[in-house]
């Protein structure tokens, strides 16, 4: 057994040892973060390019707005629009806004007099604020006051709460806030990084069983060990290096995130400012937002997804990191021709992926239940839809066939393993495949 | 004392059988070689004694035990392709490969530095193995094979792709390793090596075993009787024409080829040269080649079928 564990030691290292790992392990998350507080710096360091407008309002609407997401300063002049339009610029001003006197119904257009143009977010600021005062002063003329008018808004949100069984038959609320915009979030990020990662590293075992079959140093290994200890110290030790990316990933994603929201001092709103240059939403509603998903992330049972997430995680690596092993021992000197091998391993990935939404669409027909029972699938759509809350009874046999089904597949590839990887010339066919797993060793 | 013993070993892959019931025994501390056309059977006989796959029956023991899965550690096995990590360091992969034959890390550590000294190669400890030249792959895959000290040795077309400084450099440490006791198989297709290095041989052709034995006894057994003698001045008729003691078959220049006929001895076509009264400047026994040797059963054995 301790010939297992040094060729577990050596598939690590010579791994994480490379260049290239280290490379995207930790740049990764640097340019994930980076790509969203570069912007943020940007405007914070470069943003002294405010502009500064002189207003001309022949409406009467406006007033200096006091909020400063605008990046521009409004200065209100009773003089003439010509002489302003020609005297601006000596003034200091970058330019001249024209506010006509507003009808009682249709479009208002303003007019922005300037040798530059406007940016498109201030474009959106001036048009709305100036809708939105307009709109105010029509209310008034009309009769109703601001508050009457706001009662009129409603914002209608849906909570969902969550109802249950207690053990002695009563109903109870159970305090948990379902999403249904959260867990479909859960769902297709659980469901898309169990993809990346199967596909990726699978692809990995395969390249390196056929690199030592090729080299024939697989026939030097092989007098040393079993077949069977080769392969699962690759898959044991190619896990490892998966886990490690995973484990570094997670942990400066984290530290950066945090050093970068309290050093940058940013609070949601003014993020979102940066980021939607149409939407200039109110900073109480999307505070409110924001709440409501904290709140809604808070109540998931994470101490029940994330578990469960990592039993799949597992179960599907083992059983598609063994499948490439398979693979990689059956391909013949013609690698073009072999190719389509490898494609029958990854069919069953990349049809979990794109039957992903349907699954989350409808988290309880038959389609999904199926797929997330059979062991091929259900790697990538159970856990995608755990955030929905199935039946435990279809979570725990799914987890029974994960679990069957991953000792399965190891056993199965471990048979064809022994025998692909000594054969030279020809691609294996799936029936001489057959046969070696029956085959006598 | 037999460092290996064949007895009816069979391996069959679906419908073809690769060792068709093979025996042969290895005597310790010799130089043994393995001939074979290809396609005879000699890869997946070698793979059977370093235990890669098993025989379907048939008995093998190395060094008095039944084959079991401890025995590699005793067995050094190069295969004819280059068997190494393209991309791996040297130092760091021959450490592994001699680990994995159960080497402590200190082991490992002391017998590496004594080869590398001994084959010139302390530079290539950092080197990639694709870095290097074929020959100098060749060296390194040497090492890997006999730094955990096996009693056995297998090499299947060492030799091949190698320079003749680099040829001779392995020639002389197998020699070593022969002397210092370590059993060596030899498979290959050069004939002059056999010549050259093997004590005895086993011939498997059609994975049957079709000759074997001592280089030296082989070779007695399928000479021709034939003589070569190099002479001074003209040939008596006496000897030319009805020669009851050997046929003159091939002459030019001093130099004859004869055959000694039925019953009669070496000494006796000696003696009839010299009592003729030519000047004998040399006198050699022809032996065959081990490839005239492997040549002629071959055809006889494909001719038997």
């Amino acid at each position: 057994m301790d010939k297992l564990w040094l060729i577990v030691q050596r598939e690590y290292m010579t791994r994480v040892k490379k260049k290239s790992f280290i490379l995207i392990t930790l740049l990764s998350p640097i340019i994930f973060v980076a790509v969203f507080t570069i912007p943020v710096l940007v405007t914070l360091f470069a943003g002294k390019e405010e502009k500064s407008i002189v207003v001309k309002d022949d409406s009467g609407v406006f007033v200096v707005p006091t909020d400063t997401s605008a990046r521009a300063t409004f200065t209100l002049s009773q003089a003439p629009l010509d002489s302003l339009k020609s005297s601006y610029k000596s003034k200091g001003y970058d330019g001249v806004l024209h506010i006509p006197v507003i009808p009682q119904s249709g479009e208002v257009r303003l007019n922005y007099f300037s040798e530059k143009q406007l940016s498109l977010s201030v474009v959106g600021y001036i048009s709305d604020k100036v809708a939105e005062l307009a709109e105010a002063r029509k209310i008034k003329d009309a009769g109703y006051s601001e508050a009457v008018m706001e009662n009129f808004k409603t914002d209608v949100e849906i909570d969902q709460e969550e109802l249950a069984f207690n053990k002695d038959g009563t109903l109870v609320q159970t305090g948990k806030k379902n999403s249904a915009e959260l867990a479909t979030a859960i769902g297709f990020i659980s469901g898309f990084i169990i993809y990346i990662v199967l596909i990726f590293y699978g692809a990995m075992i395969m390249r390196s069983v056929m690199e030592e079959k090729t080299s024939r140093i697989v026939e030097v290994i092989i007098s040393s060990v079993k077949p069977f200890q080769l392969m699962m110290g690759k898959i044991l030790g190619v896990s490892a290096v998966g886990l490690t990316q995973m484990v570094i990933w997670i942990a400066m994603t984290f530290t950066l995130t945090t050093v970068a929201t309290s050093f940058l001092n940013i609070d949601p709103a003014s993020m979102q400012g940066q980021m939607g240059p149409m939407q200039q939403p109110q900073p109480d509603v999307v505070a409110s937002q924001a709440g409501q998903v904290f709140e809604a992330i808070a109540s998931q049972n994470w101490g029940y997804i994330l578990p469960l997430f990592l039993f799949y995680f597992v179960g599907g690596y083992f059983i598609y990191s063994s499948l490439f092993a398979a693979v990689g021992a059956s391909m013949g000197d013609d690698q073009g021709e072999s190719q389509s091998l490898s494609l029958v391993a990854m069919a069953p990935i990349i049809l979990s992926i794109i039957l992903i939404s349907p699954v989350i669409e409808n988290p309880t027909s038959s389609l999904a239940r199926w797929m997330s029972i059979f062991p091929l699938f259900s790697p990538v759509i159970m856990p995608a839809r755990l955030a929905f809350e199935p039946p435990l009874w279809e979570v725990v046999v799914s987890m029974l066939v994960l679990a069957g089904s991953g000792v399965f597949f190891i056993w199965l590839a471990g048979r064809i393993y022994r025998v692909g990887i000594l054969l030279y010339g020809k691609k294996a066919t799936l029936g001489e495949m057959l046969k070696w797993t029956f085959s006598k060793e | 004392m037999n460092i290996l013993q064949l007895e009816h070993v069979v391996k069959t892959y679906g419908t073809y059988r690769a060792v068709n019931d093979v025996t042969f025994e290895i005597p310790k501390g010799v130089v043994f070689g393995m001939l074979g056309p290809n396609g005879a059977g000699k890869t997946s006989l070698i793979r059977i004694i370093t235990n890669i796959t098993k025989a379907d029956s048939g008995k093998i023991w190395l060094d008095g035990e039944p084959l079991n899965s401890r025995h590699p550690e005793q067995i050094g096995y190069m295969p004819e392709e280059r068997g190494l990590y393209k991309k791996m360091k040297v130092g760091e992969q021959l450490t592994y490969l001699a680990r994995l034959k159960g080497l402590t890390a200190a082991q490992a550590k002391e017998s590496l530095g004594y080869w590398f000294k001994r084959l010139d190669i302390v530079d290539w400890w950092e080197k990639k193995v694709d870095e290097l030249s074929k020959g100098m792959q060749q060296k390194v895959q040497f090492v890997s094979t006999v730094l955990h000290k096996p009693k056995l040795l297998i090499l299947d077309e060492p030799f091949s792709g190698l320079d003749p400084i680099n040829a001779q450099l392995i020639e002389s440490e197998i020699r070593e390793l022969a002397r210092q006791g370590t059993s060596i198989i030899f498979s290959t297709h050069r004939m002059e090596q056999v010549e050259e290095m093997c004590d005895h041989i086993v011939l498997i052709n059609k994975g049957k075993n079709v000759l074997e034995g001592e280089v030296k006894a082989v070779k007695q057994r399928f000479k021709e009787n034939l003589f070569r003698i190099e002479y001074e001045g003209s040939l008596p008729d006496s000897l030319t024409y009805d020669n009851p003691v050997f046929n003159i078959k091939n002459r030019e220049d001093h130099r004859m080829t004869v055959q000694m006929t039925d019953g009669t001895k070496t000494n006796d076509v000696l003696q009839k040269v010299i009592g003729s009264g030519v000047q004998v400047r040399s006198f050699n026994e022809i032996l065959p080649s081990i490839n005239e040797i492997f040549i002629r059963r071959v055809r006889e054995t494909i001719e038997s079928e």
